[in-house]
């Protein structure tokens, strides 16, 4: 295999470099499903054409979000957005017929799974895969979700990353127990205060040595955690001074956990709007945001912290000036809202609208997710941008949430992509077989245990 | 059930693929293109074996009219993936997808998981609970659930979607738990995958939860037999899959000089093609089907797919293959209405 190591150093190198993923979210209000083009969101055609696209364009990966309970509005599931999606690894281990190289990143939670058969199924999705499988750890933690399943909602939130952790250090030696490629296997102990693992592992390691682990939370834990134990982070942060200040932080936090300046990668989360020039862009922006919030959107979004139905409401007129009926934010659950005093907020978003002269459809879509993380412009404007992103190194890649499917990436890879090629910051071919081998990710050394590996928490 | 106006169908196991891509790649479509109806995975906890469901799901694109059933263990693996994992493997495969139900009795499945381990009747009970959460998971977003109706706004239809509600029966024998539902995935393709089991769980899964029994026999003699015991236990209603190991006269060495080592419990088949041509001919008049477990993978699938499978269907006893068609289509199963489906849609008694 060959390698692209780079020494462990306390100073941050900027690689120069950006690369691409896509993010395929399966749930959410970002996807545009109301216009002609807008495809099937579950049909294996749709996940086959994004992904092929995306491997094209010499993407690192493809990513696969998860959501174990369907999300709830008002005491039901949430009718206006798209809902509804495979199975990560089930996913992924499909589309690794039919792509070659390009990595695949299934979002599994530490919470409703068990150690042992996590570890197994993704060490299996990397060894059929080639070596291209990556877990993006989330820690969902609340007993809705956990309704769903044997062991229930028993994990306070405060535990979640001591949990996760312990999680995860177990599947590590799980995919570090066998002694060379043909065996034996060690036999991986844990007893921990949420499980008892004691297991003799059934599968090698992969072409990559074993899954590349990616994390997605962001609480100080959370980054803690990533720079403890992730090979990149899937971050929230993707405007330029936040995504600078999230690096700085990030390395700080690597170095204090004993790992280099540059142990942890950086992939926010991210949406396109590209077109030949600045005003086409401008425009297709108003036609993307009217059509992902509509006027029922709009309701709805205040509804979920208004706590009650709206829909007597103009989406076009002023915000309601009747108040929550709750104290708490009643979220739209599975959402990642957090609660904030529900009548404080209500005075405070009023006052924001009347003073900015906007509507409720204008305010809801002043203030929904991706705003942030848009690019927004033409096609050499974005690279240009992007340029200066790889020039100091502010993010090692952006993962990108398509807002049509599947048709989302096409002017991304037929435009943008030659574009940073010609400036010098977008690889201009897959640098080996394994998803490590394109993020030029240091393969991890095996520890040097005993016969058997037992770890406590 | 005795002749062959009711042709029967085979399913090659595929567990000698291993994991890497390529060759199990090549294992799927050599069973394809031989003719088998149906590819099954193991997913017993041996060295070597990548997880079967994924194994199943990899085959999918590549494939266009083989059955994929891979065997998914129902104790130790949450209830709740079990479900959108097959699920999901239905819509990889355009519908070709069953499952195989299975009960890990080993205390060292148990001790993975960290669980006391469950055997006995206990392993049946287990499964029948697994299976009952997966159907009313499938059939918890009714068909027409998706509307995308740009008038309203509504992308789904929330009347269509139901929670599952699943509690473990009284004097369920490990820790009683719930499933709330509804699925994260709508309807699978064919609305409930078909569900197989072996015949040694019966009792503890009640009859009317299966589409399949898997029937083992100790000797090829008495596989017939044990068929028509089963089929006399579980009625038309179940298809009857009987289990065969096989090996062949194969590359100019006879079988018995082929060194095969079968696992025990099984019906072996040791001998020439045209020989197991006539013992399956014979057996597929009392069973539904076949599952064929090669000695060596490549060594016998290339044999069966020469001399065996073309020869059974001149005989008139295999059922046509067909194209795009599901798995429940192979079966010669209705796709099933939801059972949670508004009354004036749904018959009495539909939704297994
Ligand atoms: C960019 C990003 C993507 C995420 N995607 C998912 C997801 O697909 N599924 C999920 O359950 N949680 C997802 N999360 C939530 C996190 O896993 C985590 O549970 C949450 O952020 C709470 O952890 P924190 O307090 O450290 O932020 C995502 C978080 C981020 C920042």
């Amino acid at each position: 295999m060959k390698q692209h190591t780079r020494a462990k150093s306390e100073v941050f190198v900027p690689s120069g470099q950006i690369q691409f993923g896509v993010f395929f979210q399966g749930v959410n209000s970002g996807t545009i499903w109301k216009a002609p083009e807008s495809g099937s969101q579950t049909d294996f055609e749709s996940f086959r054409r994004i992904a092929q696209t995306a491997e094209r364009g010499l993407f690192a990966a493809f990513f696969l979000g998860e959501g174990l309970r369907l999300r709830e509005h008002l005491g039901r599931p949430h009718a206006l957005d798209v809902v509804g999606r495979p199975d990560a690894q089930t996913m992924l281990a499909a589309l690794a017929s039919v792509t070659k190289n390009i990595g695949l990143v299934a979002t599994q939670n530490t919470t409703y799974n068990d150690p042992a058969d996590l570890a197994h199924r993704l060490a299996s999705l990397d060894l059929v895969s080639g070596g291209r499988a990556a877990w993006n750890i989330v820690t969902t933690d609340n007993a809705w979700t956990g309704a769903n399943f044997r062991r229930g909602g028993y994990l306070d939130h405060a535990d979640r990353y001591k949990h996760a952790e312990a999680f995860v250090e177990t599947a590590k030696r799980i995919w570090d127990s066998w002694e060379t490629p043909d065996g034996p296997a060690r036999r991986v102990l844990h007893e921990g205060r949420r499980y008892t693992v004691d297991v003799t592992p059934r599968l090698p390691r992969s072409a990559q040595y074993r899954p590349v682990l990616f994390q997605a939370g962001d609480s100080p834990e959370g980054r803690n955690f990533a720079a403890r134990q992730a090979d990149v982070i899937f971050s929230a942060h993707p405007k330029f001074e936040d995504a600078v200040a999230f690096r700085k932080d990030l390395v700080e936090r690597s170095l204090a956990a004993g790992r280099g300046a540059n142990a942890v990668q950086i992939m926010p989360a991210s949406e396109f709007i590209l077109a030949p020039t600045a005003a086409e862009a401008a425009e297709k922006k108003e036609w993307v945001r009217s059509l992902q919030i509509g006027p029922q959107q709009a309701i709805a979004y205040l509804e979920q912290f208004w706590g009650r139905e709206l829909s007597a409401y103009d989406p076009d007129g002023p915000l309601p000036e009747i108040d929550p009926v709750v104290e708490e934010t009643s979220e739209t659950r599975g959402s990642g809202f957090h609660g904030a005093k529900a009548r404080q907020l209500a005075d405070q978003w009023r006052a924001e609208a009347k003073d900015k002269g906007l509507s409720i459809r204008q305010f809801v879509t002043s203030k929904t997710a991706r705003i942030d993380s848009t690019f927004t412009g033409s096609y050499t404007a974005v690279a240009d941008q992007l340029a200066e992103y790889a020039r100091v190194g502010a993010v090692d890649g952006l993962n990108i949430s398509p807002w049509l499917v599947p048709s989302g990436l096409d002017d991304i890879v037929n435009h943008l992509v030659p574009e940073l090629q010609e400036r010098g910051v977008y690889p201009t071919e897959y640098r080996g077989a394994t998803l490590r081998e394109h993020l030029g990710l240091e393969t991890p050394v095996r520890s040097a245990d005993e016969a058997v590996a037992a770890v406590r928490a | 059930m005795s002749t062959f106006e009711n042709p029967g169908f085979l399913a090659i196991e595929l567990d000698g693929a291993g994991w890497d891509g390529a060759d199990l790649t090549r294992a799927v479509l050599a069973a394809e293109s031989a003719g088998f109806h149906a590819a099954t995975f193991t997913d017993a906890p041996a060295p070597g074996r990548a997880n079967a469901l994924q194994r199943a799901a990899f085959a999918g694109p590549v494939t266009r009219s083989i059955a994929l059933v891979p065997e998914v263990d129902t104790v130790y693996t949450e209830p709740f993936h079990i479900s959108t994992q097959l699920a999901s493997l239905d819509y990889v495969s355009g519908g070709r997808a069953g499952w195989i139900v299975t009960a890990a009795g080993s205390p060292e499945a148990a001790a993975a998981v960290g669980r006391s381990s469950v055997t006995g009747a206990a392993l049946g009970q287990e499964a029948a609970a697994s299976i009952e959460v997966s159907r009313r998971l499938w059939d918890s977003w009714e068909d027409d659930a998706v509307i995308r109706d740009v008038a309203t706004g509504r992308y789904i239809d929330v009347d269509k979607l139901h929670y599952a509600d699943f509690q473990t029966p009284a004097g369920f024998p490990g820790a009683g738990y719930s499933v709330k539902g509804p699925s994260i995935i709508p309807r699978p393709l064919q609305g409930q995958l078909p569900v197989l089991a072996p015949a040694s769980l019966i009792g503890g899964i009640p009859v009317d939860a299966l589409d399949a029994v898997l029937v083992s026999a100790p000797t090829p003699e008495l596989l017939a037999a044990e068929v028509r015991d089963v089929r006399a236990r579980v009625g038309a209603g179940v298809a009857v899959v009987a289990e065969l190991d096989v090996v062949l006269d194969a590359r100019g060495q006879a079988a018995a000089a082929r060194g095969a080592s079968f696992d025990g419990g099984r019906a072996a088949f040791a001998g020439s093609a045209p020989g197991l041509t006539d013992f399956l001919a014979d057996l597929l008049k009392e069973a539904d089907g076949v599952r064929l477990h090669p000695a060596s993978l490549f060594v016998d699938l290339e044999e069966l797919g020469r001399w065996v499978l073309p020869e059974l269907r001149r005989r008139g006893a295999l059922r046509p293959v067909v194209q795009d068609g599901t798995f429940r289509d192979l079966l010669g199963l209705d796709r099933p209405a939801s059972r949670y489906a508004t009354a004036a849609a749904a018959p009495a008694g539909a939704g297994k």
